[in-house]
């Protein structure tokens, strides 16, 4: 009988991702739920330091497997292991994040598996001693329940940002387990072979908590100087509207919505944006929305929590300075 | 160099979206379908590949037949021939169905490189590319931004922006890239494109063509069972702030981000 709540954590350069300690919070409120345990799985190069630390979050067990090929990920070398992994330990529920490596690999492992799997979750529960998962379709337009019918373990990856991350506990520990790898280096078809790093150091907006966004009303790249200098203070990423991007003031990386990336930050401030519907099919999860934009029928308004009618390159340089009395 | 592109129509992305009375699914009727716009960056790159190396670019949708309107949409903007799979006992497959059902399409066809796009904009699962990339037993790459076949034609090199970073990540062939925006930019139908389409083979196959059991599509094998459908949670319209100057609602702003909703 399937028993266990398996949470995978995602590691980069040897550090864990702020992901993880959500999948395994979240793995621990379900496990309580289904009275089981929370076994946690942390892959990488040298990564056996850091396990003890999921244990702080919720695990009660985490099982590490270390291999200099399973740094820096690869589809290929993940899912042989987590294979390996999950049908040695034969887990009800598996969850890890809808990062972008999160994503690829459950695809991978779910099919290898043969098991059902439901994308980018917002919301979990335990149903009958099933996993039910919440997921946003059609772009959010529309609200999923899905539950899981033949097979273990129940799969599902969690939208970043969304599940709350549970009060690190200096007195709980986990056991830690070393899952011996057996990789067939023929099986291993796919390679990095670089990693471009991203120097500037701003944190990507799936991952962001803060962030200032720019649509066609910023008017050019100088523009966006404005948005830069607000989110400097406040410690924010810059996103933007496909408009901005498609003009050539952002890059693509940047873009926020249907077919850019969606984002759930705790603020998210839309400046000169119309707020069309495949923007806010990115960005509607997002806990508190602020509009500002000079025409007061902008759709923007309809979705924000606060909304200013006004000049975006008047309103942002005064709120800059305003918002440092807080800080 | 042959290509397949794996092609979904979807509502387009402007369409309401209304919940079926069943409370499952969706009202289908007033929806305008469109091919899903992660395919059309697919057939942008395909036919781009084949440009430069020569071959065929063939297109593969799976559902009723609208979805032969998506396929034309890509043989104007290009593709050479088209395979529809449609069956009525298709209806209400879950992903790893649909995959499996393209798996076996494509099996018995020569392929180097297979595209996806990253998701589908409707029930936006993405994970179609990487269940038919392990049924044909080949690697895939997920939610590329850069294409790169070699000049011998026999491996490939791919970009992939993750978190912060970008992985080039390299593998022979065949492989299954699955398309993201920044890939390209998707060229339209001209006009002899529209009237060549016309002319260009589609072919049409259902289960049993395929060599596939009925039982194991639709509704009831689904293994992701969808038990609700709700309207998204509503999102009340909130406070207009007041103020007589662009500073005095930059100061209003900023104290109620600190003090009501303290994110500030
Ligand atoms: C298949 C498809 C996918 C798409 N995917 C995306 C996506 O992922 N993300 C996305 O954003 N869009 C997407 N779009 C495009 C979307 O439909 C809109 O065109 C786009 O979001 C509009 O961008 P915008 O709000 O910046 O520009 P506009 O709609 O032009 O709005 C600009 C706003 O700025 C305001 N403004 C102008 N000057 C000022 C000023 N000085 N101060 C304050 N306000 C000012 C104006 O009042 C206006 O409301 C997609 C469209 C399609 C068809």
């Amino acid at each position: 009988m399937a028993q266990g709540v398996m949470a995978i954590a995602e590691q980069r350069d040897g550090e864990l991702r702020k992901i993880s300690y959500e999948v395994v919070s979240e793995a621990r409120r379900l496990a309580d739920a289904l009275g089981q345990e929370v076994i946690a799985v942390l892959l990488g190069a040298n990564v056996k330091d850091k396990a003890g630390e999921l244990g702080q979050y919720g695990a009660d067990k985490v099982i590490v497997a270390e291999d200099p090929r399973l740094d820096p990920y690869t589809t290929d070398a993940y899912t042989a292991v987590l294979a390996e992994v999950v049908k040695a330990n034969d887990p009800a529920v598996l969850i890890m994040g809808a990062s972008v490596q999160g994503k690829d690999l459950a695809g991978r492992l779910s099919a290898r598996l043969g098991v059902g799997m439901a994308q980018d979750c917002t919301a979990f529960s335990i149903e009958d001693g099933n996993l039910v998962a919440v997921r946003p379709i059609y772009a959010g337009k529309a609200y999923a329940k899905v539950t899981f019918k033949d097979g273990y373990p129940q799969m599902a990856t969690a939208r970043p940002n969304v599940m709350a991350v549970n009060e690190p506990d200096s007195s709980r520990s986990a056991e830690i387990q070393e899952a011996a790898v057996t990789l067939d280096d023929a099986a291993l078809k796919t390679k990095v072979v670089e990693v471009i790093r991203d120097e500037s150091g701003k944190i990507d907006l799936t991952e962001a908590d803060k962030i200032v966004s720019g649509g066609r009303g910023v008017k050019g790249p100088e523009g966006f100087k404005v948005l830069e200098d607000l989110a400097a203070v406040i410690g924010a990423s810059v996103g933007a509207s496909r408009s901005a991007v498609d003009a050539g003031w952002r890059d693509h990386t940047d873009q926020v919505g249907q077919t850019g990336k969606v984002v759930s930050p705790n603020l998210y401030i839309a400046c000169g944006i119309s707020g069309a519907i495949q923007h806010l099919a990115g960005m509607s999860t997002s806990k508190v929305i602020v509009a500002i934009n000079k025409d007061p029928d902008a759709p923007i308004f309809q979705k924000s929590d606060y909304g200013v009618v006004d000049d975006l390159f008047k309103v942002l340089p005064p709120l800059t300075e305003e918002v440092k009395k807080y800080l | 160099m042959n290509i397949i592109v794996c092609i979904k129509q979807v509502p387009d992305t402007e369409t309401q979206i209304k919940i079926a009375s069943d409370g499952k699914s969706i009202d289908q009727s007033d929806i305008k379908w469109v091919m899903n716009p992660y395919d059309e960056f697919g057939v942008e790159e395909a036919l781009k590949i084949k440009e430069k190396f020569g071959g065929e670019v063939t297109v593969i949708g799976l559902g009723p037949k609208r979805v032969t309107e998506s396929l034309r949409t890509a043989l104007a903007m290009g593709a050479d021939k088209a395979v529809l799979i449609s069956d009525p006992a298709l209806e209400g497959s879950d992903s790893i169905a649909t995959a499996k059902a393209l798996a076996a399409a494509i099996k018995g066809l020569e392929f180097d490189i297979i595209f996806t796009g990253q998701r589908g904009v409707d029930e936006d699962n993405g994970l179609v590319g990487a269940a038919l990339a392990e049924f044909l037993d080949i690697p895939q790459f997920s939610i590329i931004t850069k294409v790169e076949v070699a000049e011998d034609g026999k491996s490939v090199k791919v970009q992939r922006p993750v978190e912060g970073q970008t992985l080039v990540i390299e593998s022979s062939l065949p492989a299954l890239i699955t398309a993201q925006k920044g890939l390209n930019e998707p060229r339209y139908a001209s006009l002899p494109g529209i009237m060549k389409a016309k002319k260009k083979p589609l072919e049409e196959k259902t289960l049993a063509d395929l060599g596939l059991d009925a039982s194991e599509f639709g509704e009831g094998a689904r293994k992701l069972q969808i038990l609700e459908l709700t309207p998204p949670p509503a999102r009340q319209a909130g406070k207009i702030i007041d103020g007589d100057s662009p500073e005095a609602k930059a100061a209003e702003l900023a104290k109620l981000l600190h003090e009501e909703a303290k994110v500030i």
